[in-house]
């Protein structure tokens, strides 16, 4: 169980909280959604589940232990832009096998094209470095993903089909995911249960 | 249907152009480049014909341009055009050391001030602004007076005034990568420090040192020219750029023209054939613009 624990964060002593005791869990095979506004916190949230960020205050475990601070981590996170989370200088290919070597059921399952490989990520779409990153992920290590807006502006087709290959993945593997959105269809669709930002930072 | 012909061979007629277009750029970039480092190498075998450039010949005094001599000659009878040249390709040499030493400086200050960050960085960062705000010239006459001037002097003083600028670009380009989204996932991936620092950080970098370098150049070869020029920088018989300018201007006044302008022009060229070959070097190892 990945688990967030009365967790705080600010970016520094003089900026406001953008959390303050929020606790999450989520379990293997559960997919849960995070509901919110813009700007409210949503990826700060995500950012410190996934290990990227230190919480100020309470603590992230997972099975009971924190998250390991070297090698490879079972938590990971999917971005928004992928274009910021490829490096501009390496080929897709070698971003694409940065952490494993995707089985090629799954690049058939996403449509990669064995031609971009040797291509530099400012030559494909967003649509299709999204689907890049999230084959980067799927290492049979990852046990949850944080999908960060994964979706959000990508065209209606490859927004489908990313979430079917993930769907069907997760629930291959029981991968337990943190699906953070502000549309909510998306996550009455995809989702097993889904957290309200508001009401839950009210009610702590 | 003839009109359906005629349009899509329009098109393509169209995308064949396009596609010449970017071949031409590439290739007119690949042939500048080409070009620079021809020139320089040319330059640089001058300092083979230094003793032949020293020749002098009373019969041919303060001669004006001429096919014979296209730079003219001088109050001793030296050929310009060989004078020039190799004082050029002294000043070259001087220039190569001087810069290669300052962007050195340049990267390790900035690699340690991103790598280390907190105290260290201020502390190197107000070093920075220290030598930035300083008057360049000024710094640099008293660094090249206290080394005791000749060679080592101009080399000294240029490459301890050269490097603040070069040592901020790389500390902002280390901060900057260093945050970047793939270089934090890289390490969740399971990838070492070393590793990330090998692959993402270096890579990204390179360039712009490299960049850096070569524009550091002209700066260095200038400042040489002009440390000469005032008298603490290379000795007479060590006929760099500066040396021979400074002695030309002691002749103009009196209608011997040749002497200041042609080695002045052809120092000019050099300069901005290093200034060409940054540039365009920038344009091909950045991948953005390496493919248009």
């Amino acid at each position: 169980m990945l688990k967030a624990e009365r967790v705080s964060f600010r970016y520094s002593p003089n900026r406001p909280w953008i959390l303050q005791g929020f606790s999450l869990s989520i379990t293997p095979g559960e997919r849960v959604g995070l509901y919110g506004p813009s700007g409210c916190g949503k990826t700060t949230f995500g950012r410190v589940l996934a290990g990227y960020l230190q919480p100020i205050g309470g603590k992230v475990e997972l099975d009971g232990k924190p998250l390991p601070p070297k090698g490879y981590c079972p938590v990971q996170m999917i971005f928004q832009h992928p274009e910021l989370a490829i490096n501009p200088r390496w080929t897709i290919g070698k971003a694409l096998y940065e952490a494993y070597q995707p089985p090629p059921s799954l690049l058939e399952a996403l449509s990669l094209d064995l031609h971009w490989f040797e291509r530099f990520p400012h030559e494909l779409s967003n649509g299709e470095l999204q689907r890049i990153a999230v084959a980067r992920v799927l290492d049979p290590r990852t046990r949850y993903l944080i999908a960060d807006e994964m979706t959000t502006m990508l065209d209606a087709n490859t927004q489908a089909q990313l979430w079917q290959v993930l769907l069907d993945v997760a629930a291959q593997r029981q991968l337990g995911m943190l699906v953070i959105s502000h549309d909510r269809p998306l996550l009455e669709r995809v989702c097993t249960r889904i957290v309200d930002w508001a009401m839950e930072a009210q009610t702590t | 249907m003839n009109l359906e012909v005629s349009r899509s061979s329009t098109l393509w007629s169209r995308v064949g152009l396009a596609r010449q277009r970017v071949f031409d750029r590439r290739r007119q970039t690949l042939f500048l480049i080409v070009f620079c480092v021809l020139c320089l190498g040319v330059i640089l075998t001058g300092s083979a014909r230094a003793a032949v450039a020293n020749q002098t010949n009373l019969s041919e005094r303060n001669q004006a341009p001429s096919w014979a001599h296209p730079f003219g000659t001088d109050w001793l009878g030296r050929d310009m055009l060989l004078r020039t040249w190799s004082g050029l390709s002294l000043s070259l040499q001087v220039g190569f050391l001087a810069a290669l030493f300052s962007s050195l400086i340049g990267l390790l200050i900035g690699l340690t001030a991103a790598t280390l960050g907190g105290a260290v960085d201020a502390f190197f960062s107000w070093w920075i602004d220290v030598f930035l705000s300083l008057p360049h010239m000024v710094v640099l006459i008293l660094l090249a007076f206290v080394s005791g001037g000749g060679l080592n002097g101009v080399v000294i003083s240029v490459a301890l005034t050269h490097w603040p600028s070069l040592a901020r670009v790389i500390r902002a380009e280390v901060y900057q990568v260093r945050s970047a989204d793939y270089v934090q996932l890289s390490a969740k991936l399971g990838r070492s420090s070393f590793w990330v620092a090998r692959h993402h950080i270096l890579p990204h970098i390179w360039p712009q040192f490299l960049v850096g370098l070569i524009l550091l150049f002209p700066h260095a070869i200038l400042h040489e020219a002009g440390i000469t020029f005032i008298g603490i920088g290379l000795s007479p018989h060590q006929p760099a750029i500066g040396i021979i300018l400074a002695e030309s201007m002691r002749h103009l006044s009196t209608g011997y023209w040749w002497l200041a302008v042609l080695p002045g022009a052809a120092l000019l060229v050099m300069v901005k054939l290093f200034d060409i070959l940054g540039e365009n070097g920038r344009a091909l190892l950045d991948p953005r613009t390496a493919q248009e």
